[in-house]
């Protein structure tokens, strides 16, 4: 089965409405020929999960300036003012979720769990409308999978069947919203031949991906 | 008091420092608790976490040896140390939650008298979003505030947060520019004053109620 596709062909997957899962912290790890056709296919109404909103001239902040995006589901939009303009226009929606709490919405999402409990927010404006249970004398909030359309990854070095090497600090989200989206599509910065990548060195094994591109 | 504010930060991050012992793993948050990392005394051997994936934060590389693939959780080129690792963003919040993190340092725009933080959002002025910051307070065995005492001349440390809070009952510890701030069950002891600082003074830039300790001491900073 051949998964490697044209930028075009990957992006053709993704429709208005849709919602799209984006890998990278602040950009790095953000498959930027990815984000920058989905703006040239002026594509609309996406709902974007992400760790955060970049910056204005980087990663998914270009999907917000360039109004990609109606709704987005993130931990931190503070290093693109053109996020909180939008917000406070009632342009875009904005829902802010813990960090751990998102990544680990998403893991459940793509392990099949019903959802997590977790401490973080107990007392705060995260737990409100949510269910409260007590483990062993202690209060969790129970936060539900958090699942995409899409996924968007950017992987350092893919084989041409699909499994994925992150460089350093790039891996942040991109292993967790791999497992959590119907399409997974991978943005290599080199692919290489089947065999080439140790098994051992895998991040994200071929399994969940479903398209490579570069 | 202490009028000058970079002595007011010397004294706040070199107090901090005081409280890591050796082998500790430690975040500390953006702004003025990162400084922390330059005053660790000698022979103490901690290991900082970037909670964009890695353990092992190392100093700032110079202008033109960036790695764009090591950024730290503000998005700014950064580096790792020999014997550091990389991780994904879940075992990252593994290690916070889950009571692998033995100290956080944040700033803060509020600390109450019960041990609640405010220190992610100001309603309709300032929403950056809570990033990591709730799963560090909820998530950490200890949590020490380095903050300066009054923001323009106004007390921070309260007897309730009015501001949307980080994360209740969670703060242990709270270094200012005039004093240490333990919190405890039966509410805040003023435990150490900053040099040239006097009681009344912290009393008067404090609007809970503060214990005094009968061991206080002045800042050894």
């Amino acid at each position: 089965m051949n998964k490697i596709k044209t930028i075009d062909e990957a992006v053709s997957h993704i429709k208005d409405g849709m919602t799209v899962a984006v890998g990278g912290f602040m950009g790095a790890g953000t498959p930027e020929k990815l984000v920058d056709a989905v703006i040239a296919r002026n594509i609309k109404n996406l709902t974007l999960i992400c760790n955060d909103t970049a910056f204005t001239d980087k990663g998914v902040g270009k999907w917000v300036v360039n109004k990609v995006v109606s709704k987005i589901i993130v931990s931190h939009i503070g290093t693109n003012p053109e996020t909180g303009r939008q917000m406070n226009a009632g342009e875009l929606k904005v829902e802010l979720v813990p960090q751990g709490t998102l990544a680990e919405r998403i893991r459940a999402a793509g392990a099949g769990l019903g959802g997590i409990l977790t401490h973080t927010g107990i007392g705060t404006v995260v737990e409100e409308g949510k269910q409260k249970l007590t483990v062993d004398g202690k209060e969790y909030l129970l936060e539900l999978p958090l699942k995409a359309d899409i996924a968007l990854l950017r992987g350092s070095i893919v084989d041409k069947k699909g499994n994925i090497y992150y460089s350093k600090a790039t891996r942040n989200f991109n292993p967790i919203i791999a497992t959590a989206a119907d399409v997974v599509i991978v943005e290599a910065e080199k692919i290489v031949e089947v065999g080439e990548l140790d098994a051992t060195d895998v991040m994200t094994p071929s399994v969940f991906v479903d398209v490579i591109t570069m | 008091m202490i009028q000058d504010k970079d002595r007011k930060r010397e004294v706040i991050v070199k107090r901090v420092a005081e409280e890591l012992k050796d082998g500790d793993l430690v975040n500390l948050g953006i702004g003025m608790p990162t400084l922390v990392a330059n005053y660790i005394p000698e022979g103490i051997d901690i290991l900082l976490q970037s909670e964009n994936g890695f353990v092992g934060l190392g100093p700032s590389p110079e202008a033109g040896n960036e790695d764009p693939d090591i950024v730290n959780a503000g998005g700014q080129p950064t580096s790792i140390v020999p014997g550091g690792a990389f991780f994904d963003s879940a075992t990252s919040f593994t290690i916070i939650r889950g009571g692998h993190l033995d100290v956080t340092v944040l700033g803060a725009l509020q600390v109450d008298q019960e041990g609640n933080l405010a220190n992610w959002m100001i309603p309709g002025k300032m929403v950056p979003g809570m990033g990591g910051a709730m799963d560090l307070v909820a998530g950490a065995k200890r949590v020490i505030i380095a903050m300066e005492h009054t923001a323009k001349g106004a007390p921070k440390i309260l007897k309730k947060c009015n501001l949307p809070l980080t994360a209740k009952g969670e703060v242990d510890l709270i270094v200012t520019d005039m004093g240490v701030i333990e919190v405890t069950s039966n509410g805040l002891l003023l435990t150490e004053l900053a040099p040239e600082t006097t009681v009344e003074e912290v009393i008067g830039a404090t609007e809970a109620e503060l214990k005094i300790s009968e061991n206080l001491k002045v800042m050894n900073v």
